[in-house]
């Protein structure tokens, strides 16, 4: 079952720049582990929230706002994709990830993907 | 012999059920397929041991019977998906990939440890936690498990099946954590037995102040805890503080009324419960060093063993509040240190440590660090304080009971009857 994680962190930067290098190592490392186990499906930084753009319906328009859809303190900095054999597994990934638990504060959203079988896939590609 | 067959088919699936049901939901993939087929195999019996007598060994037959049902729901729901050309996508968790064989012996290890840990699931909140493991381990109906914590049918029925949903779209594992994950996981499962029985034992709500049955049902999943792990010394401790709580629960209350550990009618004391609560308690120090279940139950063995209030090692109990503190350190507890410390050490020392722990706030909310306070006030006969203490501490208690008892209280520091 493939579970989407999602790194929700602070988005000022560290004091140290040493730390900024260290996350992102930690997030190299995971990454390889995870795609050494045949695991990984997808995993990537965003930009930061001050790059957001909200689209939203409103009296039948589409209306463009600028920033992101709810204004917290930590913002959806990046996710990752994993095939795992369960919760527990995504959890122990979880656990890797250098954001929120790997020091850095911040935390990660476990969401198992609704998977859609292959022949709807197919279908909404051919229209 | 109609009635006896209900009663026996009745007694054998309150006591069974739960090791079924954990076979069945093990083999379905699905708490709710395994619900049903134990429903329908409860049904059978009710037709059917009436006519043919109760069978020699009862469990088994359910068992048997309802793996049956499992299997033809799995053919009918094969069958009608079949005609079904459709386009439909289902999300499965854990459906095998077979039919399941029949299953005349039960499953070892039990399935009863990958029920308990699944239904405890961090992920899974505490109230869901609660009412599955009350539901399928303790084999309680949906509007028994209503009735006993006071609430609407449709609320409990709603947590149960927000938790199942959980489980089976979130793939929760259905499987007992390897050794590495095991000290957080059961620390889950023993929180949501202690809960239990602390719901039981002061609710929280409403005009009685003991729920016997949540009690006793908890006693019973702390004893099938105990059995299922009994090398896990918290288990067995945890066992043991239940049944030491448990053992003063006829003298708790008289005429309505709450009656305080000191001035406990101790004649009125389970003394079974006591015996076995104290060897309980010596068989977790030889399996394990003492956690929290281990030094609260040895808290509660020191006020069993005492003969009279008097006669209680009030300096033994603080020293244990204070290795408790060590493990966890939550104002809570040391609040019931600086009580220790008061009967111990003296009453002006354990109000200075009532008052730092006050000074924090984090127990402004709490009416027992109210009452505890204006207990100590009282007994040092500043009255005045005492009484605004027992107004503060009654505003917040929401057992009628205990609302009672502190009404009481603050009659006697204003001077005047109830």
């Amino acid at each position: 079952m493939r579970y989407m994680l999602l790194v929700y962190s602070r988005e000022q930067a560290p004091a140290y720049p040493e730390s900024m290098q260290q996350i992102a190592e930690g997030h190299r490392r995971v990454m390889a582990e995870a795609a050494a186990k045949g695991i990984l499906e997808g995993a990537e930084p965003l930009r930061p929230a001050t790059t957001a753009t909200t689209i939203r319906p409103q009296n039948g328009k589409s209306i463009v706002l600028d920033g992101p859809f709810a204004e917290t303190k930590e913002q959806l900095a990046g996710y990752y994709i994993l095939n795992c054999k369960d919760l527990d597994e995504a959890i122990e990934w979880a656990k890797k990830i250098p954001t929120g638990c790997g020091g850095a504060e911040g935390c990660i959203e476990i969401r198992p993907l609704l998977e859609q079988p292959a022949h709807l896939m197919v279908q909404a590609a051919h229209h | 012999m109609t009635r006896n067959s209900q009663a026996a088919a009745e007694s054998v699936f309150r006591e069974e059920s739960g090791r079924i049901i954990a076979t069945l939901i093990r083999l379905a993939g699905s708490f709710d397929r395994a619900e049903d087929a134990l429903q329908e195999a409860f049904t059978s019996a009710l037709a059917t041991w009436p006519k043919t007598g109760i069978p020699t060994n009862p469990a088994a037959w359910l068992m048997t019977t309802a793996q049956r049902k499992l299997i033809d729901q799995g053919r009918r729901e094969r069958t009608q998906r079949e005609k079904e050309d459709s386009v439909r996508y289902e999300i499965e968790a854990f459906r095998p990939a077979t039919e399941p064989e029949l299953e005349t012996a039960m499953h070892l290890p039990d399935d009863r440890l990958r029920l308990i840990f699944t239904c405890c699931h961090p992920a899974l909140n505490q109230e869901g936690q609660v009412a599955l493991t009350l539901r399928t381990l303790g084999g309680l109906s949906t509007p028994e498990i209503a009735k006993a914590f006071l609430l609407p049918e449709p609320t409990l029925a709603q947590r149960l099946v927000r938790a199942k949903r959980k489980i089976q779209e979130a793939h929760i594992p259905y499987e007992v954590p390897p050794p590495e994950r095991l000290p957080e996981r059961l620390a889950s499962v023993q929180t949501v037995v202690y809960l239990i029985f602390n719901e039981g034992y002061v609710a929280t709500a409403g005009d009685q102040l003991v729920r016997t049955d949540l009690c006793a049902e908890a006693i019973r999943l702390g004893r099938v805890l105990r059995d299922l792990m009994p090398h896990e010394s918290e288990n067995v401790a945890l066992l043991a503080l239940m049944l030491l709580h448990d053992s003063r629960r006829a003298a708790r209350i008289h005429n309505g009324e709450l009656i305080t550990l000191e001035e406990q009618d101790r004649t009125l004391w389970d003394q079974t419960k006591i015996s076995e609560g104290l060897a309980l308690i010596e068989q977790a120090v030889r399996r394990g060093p003492p956690g929290p279940y281990q030094i609260q139950a040895a808290i509660a063995a020191l006020h069993g063993e005492a003969k009279t209030a008097s006669e209680t090692d009030w300096q033994q109990i603080a020293a244990l509040y204070e290795k408790l503190l060590e493990l966890n350190a939550s104002p809570v507890i040391a609040l019931n240190h600086a009580v220790a410390i008061a009967m111990s050490s003296g009453l002006a020392e354990g109000l200075k440590h009532i008052e730092q722990i006050g000074a924090s706030g984090q127990l402004d909310r709490y009416y027992l660090y109210h009452a505890a306070r204006a207990d100590i006030l009282r007994r040092i006969g500043r009255k005045k304080e005492s009484a605004s203490a027992y107004s503060k501490s009654l505003e917040l208690a929401t057992n009628k009971v205990e609302q009672q008892y502190l009404r009481r209280r603050l009659a006697e520091v204003q001077n005047r009857p109830q």
